[in-house]
């Protein structure tokens, strides 16, 4: 066991976890960040996207020891400070973009992480970017409207084709 | 114009929130004081005798409290079967015991040897590498149509083969049918795959069971679509726990799609083995766990015969199916290929024979149970599948087809024992021509042709049989359970209500749209009704959510809850108000006395219930609390058409899905964002079936899709945008919101339309391929299409690491 420490939305936080236990593990554990997920053990699924150091990550790809000394931020994270939804949180209850809400969070995460990097993204672009997310419930199709209208595009003029 | 609030209001789900923020309460996140960990040892071989454990070294390890083999629940019973099918022959079904924990034999990939029990989970799996198995391989049975010849390898040594039941249906119809086929103008066959599928919701399961010494009660937490159903089946059939010493909470679930409506070993072995080491104990379910442990769905291989007259009516419809039910019976596995699955064959035609053949089989493979759609898909894929066929061998329009055998008179009685009670299927398919732009196909097959591309339509109507189910006629079919549902609306004193409702939640939305009912009942805000569900201990006695009948059924047992209490009100109002109850009227949350002024708020008579002193109590108990249990009269009949255009690359044989449209008639409908938030979930579902998805055995046994490595599913750059309406609506006229439920159609209707459309492609780029067995993966399109004229079984090379899929070419192509 070692002492790993980091700051997680903006909090230090420390715990003492083994040198095999993986960044989701201390978030969901000691930590007790449960907003995160595993929803599968081969890095495919994508519930579990934190930002680390700014970057979109796969937590349950990383040993929790890797992010010592990082800058974490968790779905925990991403309400405005009153409390509010975030834009994009907004935009995916606006747009009906959750049902299970199971892989909501890492959905949530990596749209964040495009928009930071592509402000406009297409629509072909968003569904590329989310090649590493999986939904079971929605079909996609209102996560990518959802991400759109975070965006600030026009999503009414969305027609099939 | 859209309503803003109440019935057909599209209200935003209040459950998103807490989603979105992270604040969400699923199995997993739950953590009881003191909780210990269980790995369980699963096979890695299909078949084999157990003829030692040693655990000796394991037990030593750190952390580990315990080891539990099949030994241990020698005298627990077996995980039950809840429906019972009866053979052709009048002979109940072979029914093999299912243990917790395997005992002299495994018979699939993932079945549970042992279990180890430890202080953590990492413990626990450290100690599992050290415990010594014996086992001795033996032949496993994976394709079907071997399962069940003479001297196969047998799955469950002490039943007479592996044939769990061969059913027909309806029997009496069988010579009439054989003689309507054999007289026909014209004949098409079809022999094809329904591809076994593994529902992967994205949580996956867990259990937490817990036992308190103190008063001796138990706490199941678990991943369920039904925690009445688990308390039931657990409590009485496996461990011997009296409900009344048992709660079941099914917490926030990270979707369902039929795998969480089944008992699993797994939530059995936590809540015992809680008592057993006097500690919590906790499973989690990896996601390779979950492929080999989660019931799997579909694995059809059926030949069908659809029989025309010279006008083209259809005359008769013979089916055989080889339907898979795994190595053991999973909860209701008989019922999907019989009477989720025959009863469907009419489809929205009026064919006035039909004869069902199922024979239902055992292998050593992960059991099959309900996914999306159970059986219904199944039927939809061979009917919509075949029309198309014939269509094609006759020159006719598919579509026209399909209009000149439409059901267009209703009540409409099926020659397979069901009736619907309304539709429109012209109407859905009118639709359904306007929102997929059919008259611009050709424009758009044109500009594909430049690409290099080749477009293909597929057009295809389903119906299905929802609002699951009327229980005296279930029981006559062999359900061992009733399927009515069950609601408890509570009024507090101060105005606000509580929905405690036996339907489950899993992404659905019910508190959401359940409290728009109740809200528009009464006439009050939306937010003035909370929902209350998934905890046996605060719930009325309930049977879950799957078959698309939480609104059907939970929610007309809301409304018969909610019109007692408004009855009750009314007689308080006109207590206080002097007037005659019948004079009462309820309106936009105001009680008036007809023909007066005097009005009365909806909080002042629900606080006059509960501070009684201007109050009826000679007549009335005080309270403003009911409950009603709803037992439907009828399946209900959601259905529609459905529209896909695909483009295939002929250089690659790959497909891309270019436009999906959706025409459903849901009836009445409470809340239209969701409704298309289910479609578009089920299409997605549809596609992956048709394009993606496969779960695939080796010969040997071996799984070979464990992992998302292996089993495709669709990802978002694999569907388009999808065009849905539900416009078309004959409401149900026998529940009392005329609901039909809208969960299961996008997986119903959907994968005959993807495969229509590529054939339609295919066979557009002069290539006369008839047919593909799915998942139409680029292998198996391109081998189509340059392998042979026809659809061979040999071209689909893709095909043969299905163990089900190896049959198929049994009887002969056609």
């Amino acid at each position: 066991m070692a002492k790993v420490s980091m700051r997680v939305n903006g909090k230090s936080v420390s715990a003492d976890v083994e040198g095999r236990t993986l960044l989701v593990e201390m978030l969901r554990g000691p930590l007790g960040l449960t907003g995160t997920h595993v929803g599968c053990d081969t890095s495919q699924c994508g519930a579990c996207v934190v930002h680390v150091n700014g970057k979109a990550v796969k937590a349950c790809t990383m040993f929790a020891a890797e992010a010592e000394g990082a800058e974490v931020t968790t779905i925990e994270g991403m309400a405005n400070a009153d409390g509010s939804l975030g834009t994009i949180q907004q935009a995916f209850q606006d747009y009906h973009g959750l049902q299970c809400g199971f892989c909501t969070p890492g959905m949530v995460m990596s749209a964040a992480a495009l928009l930071k990097d592509n402000p406009k993204p297409t629509e072909s672009e968003i569904r590329h970017y989310l090649e590493g997310n999986i939904c079971r419930c929605t079909g996609y199709h209102n996560i990518v409207k959802a991400i759109q209208a975070a965006s600030g595009q026009d999503v009414g003029a969305i027609a099939a084709e | 114009m859209p309503k803003d609030t109440g019935i057909g209001a599209s209200s935003k789900r209040r459950e998103d929130v807490r989603f979105l923020t992270g604040d969400g309460n699923y199995t997993d996140d739950i953590n009881v004081h003191g909780q210990a960990y269980v790995h369980f040892l699963r096979s890695d071989v299909a078949h084999a005798k157990i003829n030692g454990i040693d655990t000796s070294a394991a037990e030593g390890m750190p952390g580990v409290i315990r080891i539990f083999t099949g030994k241990d629940f020698e005298a627990v019973g077996g995980l039950p079967c809840g429906w019972q099918v009866t053979d052709r022959h009048g002979q109940p079904m072979q029914e093999p015991k299912h243990p917790v924990l395997a005992h002299g034999k495994v018979r699939h990939v993932g079945d549970p040897i042992c279990a180890v029990v430890a202080e953590t989970l990492a413990q626990a799996r450290d100690a599992a590498e050290a415990i010594e198995l014996d086992l001795e391989i033996l032949p496993a049975v994976i394709n079907m149509k071997e399962a069940v010849k003479d001297g196969a390898p047998k799955v469950h040594d002490d039943l007479t083969s592996n044939l769990c039941y061969d059913w027909g249906f309806v029997e009496e119809n069988r010579a009439a049918v054989d003689e309507a086929i054999s007289k026909a103008a014209h004949v098409t066959t079809l022999e094809l795959v329904n591809n076994r599928l593994i529902a992967n919701p994205m949580e996956p399961r867990v259990a937490v069971g817990q036992w308190e010494k103190g008063t001796g009660d138990y706490t199941l937490y678990t991943t369920s679509q039904n925690p009445h159903v688990i308390r039931l089946l657990m409590g009485a059939f496996v461990l011997g726990i009296p409900e009344h010493k048992l709660r079941v909470v099914a917490p926030d679930v990270g979707g369902g799609f039929g795998s969480k409506i089944f008992h699993y070993a797994e939530e059995a072995f936590c809540t015992w083995a809680a008592k057993e080491c006097r500690r919590p104990v906790k499973w989690t379910s990896t996601r390779s766990e979950a492929f080999m442990t989660d019931a799997h769905g579909r694995d059809h291989v059926t030949r069908i015969e659809l029989a025309l007259d010279a006008d083209h009516n259809f005359t008769a419809l013979r089916t055989e199916t080889y339907a898979n039910m795994g190595a053991y019976l999973s909860t209701f596995a008989p019922s999907v290929p019989t009477w989720l699955h025959g009863t469907l064959m009419a489809g929205n035609y009026k064919t006035p024979l039909i004869y069902v053949n199922v024979k239902a089989v055992f292998t050593n493979t992960v059991p099959v149970d309900a996914y999306r759609g159970a059986g219904r898909p199944e039927a939809t894929f061979q009917l919509e599948r075949v029309i198309d066929k014939a269509a094609r061998e006759l020159g006719v329009d598919p579509i026209e087809l399909r209009r000149k055998n439409f059901v267009t008179e209703f009540p409409y009685a099926t020659p397979v024992a069901v009736e619907y009670d309304t539709g429109d299927y012209n109407a859905t398919m009118d639709k359904l021509i306007e929102i997929a732009d059919i008259a611009g196909f050709e424009a758009r097959a044109e500009e594909s042709k430049k690409k290099g591309l080749w477009r293909g339509l597929g057009v295809n109507s389903y119906i299905e049989a929802c609002g699951i189910a009327p229980s005296n006629l279930v029981g006559q079919l062999g359900a061992r359970a009733g399927l009515y549902e069950s609601a408890t609306v509570r009024v507090n004193a101060t105005g606000g209500l509580v929905v405690m409702t036996g339907s489950h939640s899993h992404g659905q939305g019910h508190e959401t749209a359940f409290p728009q009912v109740v809200a528009d009942m009464i006439g009050i805000p939306e937010d003035m009704v909370e929902v209350v569900h998934g905890d046996t201990a605060n719930t009325p006695m309930g049977m879950g959510t799957y078959g698309s009948r939480s609104l059907a059924v939970g929610g007309s047992a809301m409304v018969r809850a909610t019109e007692k209490i408004i009855a009750k009100a009314k007689k308080i109002a006109a207590h206080i108000m002097e007037a005659s109850d019948s004079d009462i009227e309820l309106k936009d949350g105001k009680f008036t006395v007809a023909g007066t002024d005097k009005s009365l708020a909806w909080g002042d008579v629900t606080l006059a219930a509960y501070v009684p002193h201007n109050y009826p109590l000679k007549d009335m108990e005080p309270g403003l609390e009911e409950t009603a249990f709803y037992d439907p009269n009828n399946f209900t009949y959601p259905a529609g058409a459905y529209a896909c255009e695909v483009e295939v690359d002929p250089e690659t044989g790959k497909v891309t899905v270019a436009r999906f449209a959706a025409a459903d008639d849901f009836g009445n409908i409470i809340n239209p964002m969701i409704v298309d938030g289910q479609v578009h979930g089920g299409i997605a579902q549809g596609i992956g079936q048709a394009l993606l998805e496969n779960c695939a055995y080796d010969e040997a046994g071996q799984l070979i899709s464990a992992s998302y490595m292996d089993y495709a599913m669709p990802r978002a750059d694999d569907v388009p945008f999808y065009s849905v309406d539900h416009s078309c609506q004959t409401p149900c006229t026998h529940n009392p919101l005329g609901v039909k439920g809208c969960g299961e159609a996008g997986a119903i209707g959907s994968p005959p339309a993807v495969v229509n459309a590529v054939i339609d492609a295919l066979q557009r780029g002069g290539k006369n391929v008839t047919h593909i067995d799915m998942p139409l993966s680029p292998a198996r399109v391109w081998a189509a299409m340059n392998g042979a004229t026809a659809n061979e079984g040999a071209a689909q090379p893709a095909a043969r690491d299905s163990g089900s899929a190896e049959g198929r070419s049994l009887g002969g192509q056609v």
